[in-house]
C-alpha cells in the first residue's frame, strides 16, 4: 500500500505576538486572543521564503525516508506565496535537494489547500506506478493586509511529504477531495494582499467543505471519529478547527496534538500539513490519523493514514514540529515585523 | 382621501443571506404577501431600496422586480430616501390608494448588503458628501457625535445606551426572523469593541440582507382579502437639514418630531394612545432621540426608558418589539416596511411570544441618514 515514506517540517524562529499586533492598531488583544484563539505567529526573515522553507522541510522528509533524491520522480509545491509569478519554485527546490533532472515538477496553487493538493497528486502518481517516489510540499510566507483580521494569523512555515510504495512510515488508507466554486477569499493578479468575505469564509466556505470532505472519507472507509487517535483540520485560526472537529464528533484530545495554530499561526498551504507532521511526531504504530485541509475558492482534501512500525524508528532523524515551535525563538516588534515583511518602503 | 388598510404582510428572515440575491429576497417577501391575501395581480408596486446600484450594481428595480414576481406590465418604481426608503415607499403606496388612483398596491422594501461592497462607504452617501463625508465622517462617527451631544445636554451615559441594545436583543430573541436571536448583557455591550467613541459594536445595527412587503387597499374593500385588516390612520414625512452642523440642536431630531406631529394630527391621536412603536434604532442613541422626538418620552428623559422597562415588552409603551434594527437586522431599504410588518402582526394578534396584549394603535418611524428624512405611520386594528 502506498504511503508516506518520509516527512519533514520547517517553522521560522521569529515570532510576533497577538498583543504586539493589536497594540499597533489600537485593538484589544484579549478580544482577539479569545475570539481567534491566537497567541503568536511565526514571521519569516529576509532570507526565508517558500523556496527555503520547502528545501528545509524537504531535506527532513528525505532524511527520514532514507531514499536517495535521485529516485524522486515528481516534485510538487503548493503555496500562495511562490516567490515568482512566472518561474517555478519547484526547480530551485529540486536542485537544492539533489532531485532530478529526471523529475516532473509543478507549482500548485489552491489557496490554503495547495499543500494537500500536491500530496493528493503525488500519492496518485505513486499508486499508479508512474513514479517510485513523489515529494509533495505545502509552504507559505502568508500574506495578510495590515490592520486586517488576517494579520493576526498569516504566518510562515511548511511541511514536506515523500510518497512511496515501499516501507511507508504511514500508509494512506484513503483520500478524497471535495470542491465547489465558492469565492470566500482571493487575491487577484498583481495584488499584494488577499481579500476575503469576512464571515462568508466560515459557514458556507470552511465549515461546508471541511465537513463534506471529512464525512465522505468516513463514509468511504466505514470509519467513525472514535476510531482515530488524531485528527487535523485546516487552521485558519484557533477556533474553526476545534468547532468543525466538535461538530463532526471528534474530541479535543484527538485534535490538540496537531492544533499548532495558537503559536504558529496560519501557514496557509503549510497549515494542515504541518499539523499532520506534529501528529506523526507522536503517533504509535497502527494509530489512525485523519487530516482534512481547506482551500478557499473552495475545496477540501481529506486523507486517512495508518502509522506503521517504521515511524517511531525514523522520526528522530529530523527535527520535530514541537522542537521548532517551542525551541529557540525570538520575538520581534511590530516595527521589525514590518521591516521583515517588507511593508516599509525603502530605496533600493 | 379614502381610508386605506393593510391586508397582508410578509418578510424574509433578516441576516447574512448569502444564498439569496436582491431579486430572490424581493420575490420571497412579495409573494408571501400577495399569496396570503389571495390576490394574483396588483395595480401598482413600490419598491423601497436605498442603494442596489452601489451594493450589487443593479438599478432600474421597478421592471426587474415586477417581472420576477410574475407581474410584468404592472407599474412599478423604486423609491429612495436612504434608510427611510421602505417607509417612504409605503407612504407613496398609501397616497396612491387614498387618492383613488389604484385599489390594490404592494409596498415593499429590499436590500442586499452582503455582496462584497464597501458597506460603510455606500451608507455614507446618505450623509452630506461635501460637508461631512469629504472630511472623513461615517455613520457611526455622525451618530457618535449625536450621542456625545445628548450626553452633554441630558447626562446620558454609555450604560443608558447599552440598555437599549439589551432590551432590543431581548425582543429580537423572540423573533424567528431576527438576525441575532440572542440576549446580550450590559457588560457585553460595554465590553464590545469601540466603533466610534462612545458607540461600541453592540450599540450598532448590523449589515443585513432582507426584504419585507405589505399589501394596501381601500378599507372598504379589505374584507375581500382578509378578516383582520389594519387601517393606516397616519402617514407623514418630513425633512430636516442634511448635515449635523446645519441643525439647531444635534441631539434633537427635528424631522422625526415633525413627521410624528403630522402623523398624530392625521390620525387624531396622541402618543399616549399608542400601544407600541417601532422606531429607527440604527444606533442605540437613535432610539433614545426618536422616542423623545415622538413624545414617547419627555425631552432628555428617553435615556431612562430601556433601563426602567418602560419601553420593554410589558412596559408602558413597548418599543421595537421586533428586536429593532439592532437585533432583527437592518437591510436598509427593507427596514421601514419590516417595521410595519411587525405592527401588522401585533395589531392582528399574530406576534406570538412578542404579542402586546390588546394592541390597538401602533406607530412606525423610519429615517434616512442622521434623521434628515423621517417617515411615520400610525396603524389601528379595526
Amino acid at each position: 500500500m502506498a504511503g508516506i515514506a518520509g516527512y519533514g517540517a520547517f517553522i521560522p524562529r521569529r515570532r510576533i505576538t497577538t498583543e504586539e499586533i493589536a497594540r499597533q492598531w489600537g485593538k484589544d488583544p484579549g478580544t482577539i486572543q479569545r475570539g481567534l484563539l491566537l497567541q503568536e505567529k511565526s514571521v519569516p526573515g529576509f532570507d526565508e521564503d517558500t523556496i527555503t522553507i520547502s528545501v528545509a522541510a524537504g531535506r527532513s522528509a528525505l532524511a527520514r525516508s532514507g531514499v536517495s533524491p535521485s529516485r524522486v520522480g515528481a516534485l510538487y509545491i503548493g503555496s500562495e506565496s511562490h516567490p515568482y509569478a512566472v518561474k517555478p519554485s519547484g526547480t530551485v527546490v529540486a536542485e537544492a535537494l539533489g532531485i532530478g533532472p529526471d523529475v516532473h515538477v509543478a507549482d500548485f496553487e489552491f489557496a490554503c489547500k495547495a499543500g494537500t493538493e500536491a500530496m493528493f497528486v503525488a500519492l496518485a502518481l505513486v499508486e499508479s506506478k508512474r513514479v517510485d517516489y513523489a515529494l509533495a510540499i505545502g509552504a507559505d510566507t502568508s500574506q495578510g493586509a495590515p490592520d486586517d483580521a488576517l494579520e493576526f494569523s498569516a504566518s510562515a512555515g511548511g511541511a514536506a511529504y515523500l510518497f512511496g510504495r515501499d516501507d511507508p512510515l504511514a500508509e494512506v488508507v484513503e483520500a478524497v477531495s471535495y470542491t465547489t466554486d465558492t469565492p470566500d477569499f482571493w487575491r487577484r493578479e498583481g495584488e499584494f494582499y488577499p481579500r476575503h468575505g469576512g464571515r462568508f469564509t466560515g459557514e458556507p466556505a470552511y465549515f461546508k467543505h471541511v465537513t463534506a470532505a471529512t464525512s465522505r472519507i468516513l463514509e468511504k472507509t466505514g470509519l467513525e471519529p472514535g476510531d482515530f487517535r488524531f485528527a487535523v483540520f485546516h487552521m485558519p485560526n484557533g477556533k474553526f478547527p476545534l468547532s468543525v472537529g466538535k461538530a463532526l464528533g471528534f474530541t479535543r484530545q484527538q485534535i490538540e496534538p496537531g492544533w499548532i495554530v495558537p503559536t504558529m499561526g496560519n501557514t496557509y498551504s503549510g497549515s494542515s500539513p504541518t499539523g499532520l507532521a506534529a501528529v506523526l511526531d507522536l503517533a504509535d504504530p497502527d494509530d489512525l490519523i485523519l487530516i482534512t485541509s481547506f482551500g478557499s475558492g473552495a475545496g477540501s482534501d481529506s486523507f486517512v493514514l495508518r502509522a506503521t512500525g517504521l515511524l517511531p524508528q525514523r522520526r528522530g532523524l529530523a527535527p520535530s514540529v514541537r522542537s521548532m515551535l517551542d525551541g529557540q525563538h525570538r520575538y520581534v516588534t511590530y516595527g521589525e515585523y514590518a521591516k521583515y515583511r517588507e511593508k516599509i518602503i525603502v530605496n533600493d | 382621501m379614502r381610508e386605506v388598510a393593510i391586508v397582508a404582510a410578509g418578510m424574509t428572515r433578516f441576516g447574512e443571506l448569502w444564498g439569496a440575491s436582491l431579486r430572490d429576497l424581493f420575490v420571497e417577501a412579495a409573494q408571501q404577501t400577495v399569496e396570503s391575501a389571495g390576490a394574483d395581480r396588483v395595480d401598482a408596486i413600490y419598491v423601497g431600496n436605498m442603494s442596489a446600484g452601489q451594493f450589487v450594481g443593479q438599478e432600474h428595480l421597478g421592471p426587474l422586480m415586477a417581472d420576477h414576481l410574475g407581474m410584468a406590465g404592472v407599474p412599478c418604481i423604486r423609491v429612495e430616501s436612504a434608510c427611510a426608503s421602505g417607509g417612504v415607499a409605503l407612504r407613496t403606496a398609501f397616497l396612491e390608494v387614498a387618492s383613488g388612483a389604484s385599489d390594490l398596491v404592494l409596498a415593499a422594501g429590499v436590500e442586499k448588503m452582503t455582496d462584497g461592497a464597501d458597506v460603510t462607504e455606500v451608507l455614507a452617501t446618505a450623509s452630506d458628501q461635501e460637508t461631512e463625508v469629504y472630511h472623513g465622517a461615517t455613520f457611526p462617527a455622525l451618530y457618535a457625535m449625536i450621542a456625545r451631544a445628548h450626553m452633554l445636554s441630558h447626562g446620558t451615559t454609555e450604560e443608558d445606551l447599552a440598555w437599549v441594545s439589551v432590551k432590543n436583543h431581548h425582543h429580537g430573541a423572540l423573533n424567528e426572523r431576527a438576525q441575532f436571536r440572542r440576549e446580550v448583557t450590559t457588560d457585553q455591550v460595554l465590553g464590545s469593541a469601540l466603533v466610534s467613541e462612545p458607540l461600541r459594536l453592540l450599540h450598532c445595527s448590523p449589515v443585513s440582507d432582507g426584504a419585507a412587503a405589505v399589501l394596501l387597499c381601500p378599507l372598504d374593500q379589505a374584507a375581500q382579502y382578509t378578516k383582520t385588516p389594519v387601517a393606516i390612520r397616519g402617514a407623514a414625512m418630513a425633512t430636516a437639514a442634511m448635515a449635523l452642523a446645519d441643525r439647531r440642536d444635534i441631539s434633537f431630531l427635528d424631522a422625526v418630531a415633525l413627521s410624528g406631529a403630522k402623523a398624530y394630527e392625521m390620525a387624531g391621536i396622541g402618543p399616549e394612545q399608542l400601544d407600541l412603536a417601532e422606531v429607527h434604532d440604527c444606533f442605540s442613541i437613535a432610539e433614545i432621540c426618536c422616542i423623545e422626538a415622538l413624545g414617547l418620552a419627555p425631552p432628555g428623559q428617553g435615556r431612562h426608558c430601556a433601563r426602567t422597562g418602560e419601553t420593554g415588552l410589558g412596559g408602558r409603551i413597548p418599543v421595537n418589539t421586533s428586536g429593532g434594527l439592532k437585533s432583527k437586522g437592518h437591510p436598509v431599504g427593507a427596514t421601514g416596511v419590516a417595521q410595519v410588518v411587525e405592527l401588522f402582526e401585533q395589531l392582528t394578534g399574530a406576534a406570538g411570544a412578542r404579542q402586546v396584549p390588546d394592541a390597538e394603535f401602533g406607530l412606525a418611524q423610519n429615517m434616512g441618514g442622521t434623521g434628515a428624512s423621517s417617515v411615520v405611520h400610525i396603524l389601528q386594528a379595526v
